[in-house]
């Protein structure tokens, strides 16, 4: 308990230091910060008494208490910062550095004028006010846990994309939020806000890196609005060094046969917890939410995910997949949740699990709640092993045991990997699920 | 090439072969017969090295060595091939992607340079018209969503690319209409060459129509109790188990 009390008393001393480095931004924003402060003193860090979070023991991050690295002095210089750029993105990019946007490593020569992609703070104080003000906080906040309301209590780092009526964006954008470990460990609190119009289309790439192992945490909030007959296609790269603590929230709204594609891939972190809500709030709208968690060694990821059928005709897949090797540890908790009004629901929802070590440990829940009877709705969940008979069918065409494990245990991400449209993180997936194979084959 | 001397095998404990010998010379096809449950598809998964088998006793030579001291993979490479019964699916693993990397390991093993996915494609290419095999089936995963024929038909394919010195062909027949029957039928017979041998283990006589063979045995409670030309065939096809089954007891 005295622990609880003094980690609040570190980030309130914290928080009236940085709110008042924040003067010159619209009241409002102040006021959001203030409340969402008081939102997460009320709540506290979660602990794992709370069913939410029984699997997940925040504890060490919460003893951690790191500073916002908006608060730090270190100059850090960043070499290497386009090893993290995906190559279909190359002009069409924001480059955050220790939670502070860097404008030399950002284009958007790529993105038509129209479209707006902006560093978050000269949003807030800019021409964009209306947008924020209509939006920003309005998914994450009442509904958002402690580590939420932490994110907008420091917010400053991160973006506005916002993609005006009818327009079309090529070329995908990438938010590259990257961790360039200096001597402070620290705490970035990335924040974006995506707005796609009706009939608007985007392509957005999420890339949360590191240049250099470290202890430090990511507390990102993304909150995205899908407009009528819009399409939003998310990939969310968590690729965070092997000490690092990331913990965020994805949140969208889909309007009106609007579509809502999320795909997460899940590499580094020690400790990573991702929540995630979709909620379809008119018919037609629809959701594809996929994942892949590939955990080694002393990493903990946990997926909380809630899909909303609000109203009738809305469709949403889930496909999740986990490999786990060493002594790990996975948690998946999907919640999909059908209202009463909500006719002609179609969900479907899986998640399964390959444990690669007998140490490696997996907890799946997999809910389907549904107030309704017009629905067709399927889900399930398997932990298990590579199987023998299709090792044994490997074997006896020549492959050398190694390979096809290795082979089989690519054909089990492959699922997920060849649904990504963009080579560059296809490529980056490949050489992550082979390293990690090769680590394991030399250990 | 293969000698099969004595051989004993149990299933979880339950006693499945009880002292065959076999020997097969290269350049030869031999059949094997017998009712269900006599041991056909146990004697064909055993020389392949599926792990589920506990050979008791005897032992067997492929071209002088002992094949139990070799793991599955090793008699892959050596030359040993188990058309599958039941082909297993693969899911995300390309069929070409899994072929080359056979094909690859073999060559690696008798020293050769490997092969590119480039140059790969067009041997591919070539082999698959032995099985008049559908080059989209190429790029799909391994089996998976195939029909019955198309399975089938990809094993004697994997066999086209890997040219195994022996090849078992654990009733390949079963589950083929006609077409998909001379198809598979046919591959074989242009795979043949006086170097290797084929072991086709069979229900029906109907494959042995196409791919005749030197020698039919017939396995019944996991002995070869009959062994003849292939007028033997034609005999059970005409007679029936039951005489075997009779003759077996009366012994």
């Amino acid at each position: 308990m005295s622990t609880a009390v003094k980690e609040k008393s570190i980030y309130a001393d914290a928080f009236r230091e940085f709110a008042a480095s924040r003067e010159g931004e619209p009241a409002w924003v102040g006021r959001l910060r203030e409340g969402a402060f008081g939102y997460f003193e009320e709540l506290g860090f979660p602990t794992t008494d709370e069913e939410d979070w029984k699997y997940t023991n925040v504890a060490p991050l919460v003893r951690k208490a790191f500073p916002p690295a908006a608060l730090g002095r270190d100059e850090v210089e960043v070499v290497g910062v386009e090893t993290f750029v995906s190559a279909e993105a190359g002009r069409s990019r924001l480059v955050f550095v220790n939670g502070v946007y860097s404008p030399e490593h950002s284009s958007r020569e790529a993105l038509p004028p129209e479209v707006t992609v902006e560093e978050l703070g000269a949003a807030l104080a800019g021409e964009h006010g209306e947008v924020l003000w209509n939006h920003l906080g309005r998914l994450s906040g009442e509904r958002g846990n402690a580590f939420e309301a932490l994110n907008a209590a420091f917010l400053g780092g991160g973006a506005l994309l916002r993609v005006p009526k009818g327009v079309v964006v090529e070329a995908p954008v990438q938010l590259l939020f990257l961790t360039a470990p200096g001597e402070t460990e620290a705490a970035t609190f990335p924040r974006v806000l995506v707005v796609a119009e009706r009939d608007s289309r985007l392509d957005l790439i999420e890339t949360h890196a590191s240049t250099a192992d470290a202890e430090y945490l990511t507390d990102a909030v993304v909150e995205v609005f899908v407009g009528e007959g819009a399409r939003v296609t998310h990939y969310k790269v968590q690729d965070e060094a092997g000490s690092a603590y990331h913990v965020a929230a994805t949140r969208a709204e889909v309007s009106k046969d609007g579509t809502y594609d999320l795909t997460t891939v899940t590499l580094g972190a020690r400790l990573s917890r991702h929540e995630i809500e979709v909620v379809l709030t008119s018919p037609g709208a629809a959701c594809h939410v996929d994942g892949l968690y590939l955990v080694g060694d002393g990493q903990h990821a946990d997926t909380h995910s809630l899909i909303e059928h609000r109203e009738p005709d809305c469709a949403s897949r889930q496909t999740y997949k986990g490999i786990l090797d060493g002594k790990s540890r996975a948690v998946f908790n999907g919640r999909v949740y059908v209202h009463e009004g909500a006719r002609g629901t179609d969900a479907q929802q899986s998640n399964k699990n390959l444990l690669l070590s007998t140490d490696a440990r997996v907890d799946t829940k997999p809910q389907l709640e549904i107030y309704n009877d017009d629905v067709k709705c399927a889900h399930g969940a398997t932990v298990g092993q590579l199987e023998e008979e299709e090792l044994f069918y490997l074997l006896s065409r020549g492959l050398h045991p190694d390979l096809a494990r290795n082979l089989l245990t690519y054909g089990f991400a492959e699922e997920i990997v060849e649904k990504i449209r963009f080579g560059s993180i296809r490529a980056q997936l490949d050489e992550a699920i082979l390293n990690r194979l090769h680590a394991r084959l030399e250990a | 090439m293969l000698e099969i001397r004595d051989l004993h095998a149990t299933v979880d404990g339950k006693e499945i072969l009880r002292g065959i010998n076999l020997t097969i010379s290269k350049g030869e096809i031999h059949a094997i017969m017998g009712p269900n449950g006599s041991g056909k598809s146990t004697l064909a998964k055993i020389l392949a090295g599926h792990p589920a088998y506990e050979v008791t006793k005897g032992e067997v030579l492929f071209e002088g060595r002992n094949l139990f001291e070799l793991a599955p993979d090793e008699r892959a490479r050596e030359g040993v091939f188990l058309a599958f019964q039941y082909p297993v699916e693969v899911p995300g693993v390309s069929n070409a992607q899994f072929l080359r990397l056979a094909y690859n390991e073999k060559r690696k093993h008798l020293g050769e340079e490997e092969l590119d996915p480039l140059e790969f494609k067009d041997l591919l290419a070539e082999r698959a018209k032995v099985v008049e095999m559908d080059a989209s089936l190429m790029s799909r995963s391994v089996n998976e969503g195939f029909s019955g024929g198309e399975k089938k038909r990809n094993e004697i394919l994997q066999m086209a690319v890997l040219e195994p010195k022996l090849a078992v062909l654990d009733e390949t027949d079963s589950g083929l209409d006609i077409d998909a029957l001379r198809i598979v039928s046919e591959g074989v017979n242009k795979l043949r060459t006086p170097e290797n041998a084929v072991v086709l283990v069979t229900h029906y006589q109907r494959l042995l129509n196409y791919i005749v063979p030197d020698h039919v045995h017939v396995l019944y409670k996991g002995r070869i109790v009959r062994t003849g030309g292939k007028e033997l065939a034609l005999e059970l096809e005409e007679k029936g188990y039951d005489w075997i089954k009779e003759a077996a007891a009366g012994a």
